[in-house]
């Protein structure tokens, strides 16, 4: 067997926490995204710097902040607390909400791009021609913006995998609830398990530049099928 | 003006018509119009980029929302104070300057995309408006695989495939070449005379306006500062919108007779008549006749031998200055209709041109229109 038990379950793991976060910034990225794409208020700028933060963020400074609010005294620990749900540090649900934040710009750009470049006359046209603007927007910016989808939807995915820093602020190393790949790796080197370190990282190292493939090969306006 | 006639006599008036009163105040553009627009034909909102026709056109159609407006479709208010119809409720067709078709869908997905949101009593057949713009054989294809003017002959059938009470077109034409223009030109023709729905028709093209428009709005500066049949206006010396060399006439005119031997045809108005190149348009029919200022001389007397065809006697209404300082254009009443005629101010003086003396036309050229 190449991969340990331990290795096993981290990837598995860590495959469960990007696909959530993936789907979970779809949901809340693309309102967003469109807000800012369409938006002519003086709070876009704001917006987009907070969402554009965690790009520029140490990791350790943004895991930091969410585990100070996480925690008993923080707002999100009062409101576990008042809901009657277990606190979120060093749990996989705290794990979930901090990637969201710091996945976010990788939802958020590549979405607001795609649409900011489909620009307001495909929904003029729409209007024209009697869709309401919700209607408009899924019959003609989400086709549009597929592309952007794409790429977004894989970015999110691939950068979340490689999160280590908030990781290990928020959810600590508990293995099967947020000990994820890249954490795993650490463990192993801080354990001298270097032919155990490899393996792992070898996957992580093709994954990410496979996915990364997937993204500059996969050129927008290319014809297909 | 409307505003003098009490409720009940606006209301007769505008019930039939288009009734659009916007003020927009943008930085750097504002707007200001109040205009009746006849509820049947080709009405042009003419004038240089920046004056304001097609911020009018998006007005009436609720692309741009003015902060104060009024409008009117035959009866039904569109806006009014804080009242503003959507444009998906609007029951209006819109064509944009670059066909914008959707990219994701075919010619026929293009078409079926606004028809299919209509109401189904309302979902007349396609195949009128497939056939008019001959777009038959390309239903299957994606807009990425269509000529220029293919595209814009989709563009069109897809805003007439919501069976639109008003059609509006904001320079359906120029994006295109001179050549894709002359292609789409005769379908825009055809569509004025099948289609029985008013239509606004966006231009800076005296060219299109005068083959396409009955009724002339000319915007300069975000105001209207001439409107009026067609004919009536262009033949007034005063038009304030820079014509340069398109500065002439448009007559209303019918085919009387046609010279099979020289290949001619003589088309008359009241007050004269005028050869032209036969074209094949039957005896009877009504043509639209364009003569422009720059291809008709004056002369005292109509001795001169020479290669024109076309000499008419006039009366010199009025002169005026035109655009250039060496140049007048001069007004000349044939019985009831109007020529305009561009000299020199040195011939005219020659000439002794005044007020009421007879003269002698000769008229270079005359552009059928239809």
């Amino acid at each position: 067997m190449l991969l340990g038990d331990s290795d096993l379950q981290a990837i598995v793991l860590t495959v469960k926490l990007a696909s959530l976060v993936t789907v979970i910034l779809f949901i809340i990225g693309t309102p967003i995204a469109w807000w800012l794409a369409r938006t002519q208020s003086r709070w876009k700028g704001t917006l987009g710097a907070v969402v554009a933060l965690p790009l520029v963020l140490p990791p350790s400074v943004l895991g930091f902040y969410l585990l100070l609010a996480m925690g008993p005294d923080g707002p999100l620990g009062h409101l576990t607390q008042a809901l009657g749900i277990a606190p979120l540090p060093f749990s996989f649900e705290g794990l979930v909400f901090a990637s969201v934040f710091y996945s976010l710009p990788f939802m958020v750009q590549p979405v607001q791009n795609a649409f900011e470049a489909i620009g307001d006359r495909p929904l003029e046209v729409a209007a024209t021609l009697r869709a309401s603007p919700l209607n408009a927007f899924f019959t003609v910016a989400l086709p549009l913006a597929m592309p952007g989808f794409l790429t977004a939807g894989i970015l999110t995915f691939a950068h979340t995998v490689g999160e280590f820093g908030v990781v290990l602020m928020i959810g600590g190393n508990i293995p099967g609830i947020t000990r994820v790949a890249s954490v795993q790796i650490y463990d192993h080197v801080e354990a001298m398990e270097y032919s155990e370190a490899h393996r792992l990282a070898a996957i992580m190292l093709i994954f990410s530049f496979l996915v990364l493939l997937a993204v500059y090969a996969w050129r927008p306006g290319s014809k297909r099928k | 003006m409307l505003g003098a006639l009490d409720q009940r006599g606006n209301e007769r008036v505008t019930q039939d018509k288009i009734k659009a009163n916007f003020k927009v105040n943008w930085p750097g553009f504002s707007l200001a119009v109040d205009l009746v627009i006849p509820g049947r034909g080709v009405t042009a909102l003419f004038g240089q980029s920046g004056s304001g026709k097609t911020t009018l056109l998006r007005c009436i159609a609720g692309l741009e929302r003015a902060e104060q407006g009024f409008l009117s479709f035959k009866g039904e208010i569109w806006q009014n104070g804080n009242f503003w119809l959507p444009p998906h409720k609007r029951p209006l067709g819109y064509v944009f300057q670059e066909a914008s078709l959707f990219p994701h869908l075919t010619v026929l997905g293009n078409l079926h995309y606004g028809r299919k949101r209509i109401s189904e009593a309302q979902q007349t057949s396609l195949d009128p408006v497939i056939e008019l713009f001959g777009i038959g054989h390309l239903l299957d294809r994606k807009p990425d695989r269509l000529s220029g003017g293919e595209r814009q002959r989709v563009g069109i059938a897809r805003a007439l495939a919501v069976n639109p009470r008003i059609l509006l077109m904001d320079e359906p034409l120029a994006a295109l070449d001179l050549a894709r223009k002359q292609e789409i030109l005769p379908y825009l023709e055809q569509l004025r005379d099948q289609f029985d729905i008013p239509i606004i028709y966006v231009s800076h093209s005296p060219d299109e306006v005068a083959r396409l428009a009955d009724y002339i709005v000319a915007l300069d500066g975000g105001a209207i500062v001439a409107e009026g049949v067609l004919t009536d206006l262009l033949s007034r010396l005063d038009f304030p919108v820079r014509l340069g060399e398109d500065a002439g006439v448009v007559l209303e005119a019918e085919v009387i007779e046609r010279d099979e031997r020289w290949h001619l045809a003589r088309v008359g108005f009241p007050g004269g008549s005028l050869w032209t190149r036969d074209k094949g348009i039957p005896v009877g029919r009504k043509v639209r006749v364009r003569v422009l200022a720059r291809d008709i001389s004056v002369s005292n007397d109509d001795r001169d031998r020479s290669s024109i065809l076309n000499v008419l006697p006039g009366q010199v209404d009025t002169i005026a200055d035109d655009e250039h300082p060496g140049l007048a254009l001069v007004r000349v009443k044939l019985g009831s209709t109007i020529l305009i005629a561009r000299v020199t101010k040195r011939s005219a003086f020659s000439l002794g041109l005044t007020q009421g003396q007879p003269v002698w036309l000769q008229i270079k050229s005359v552009a059928l229109l239809e």
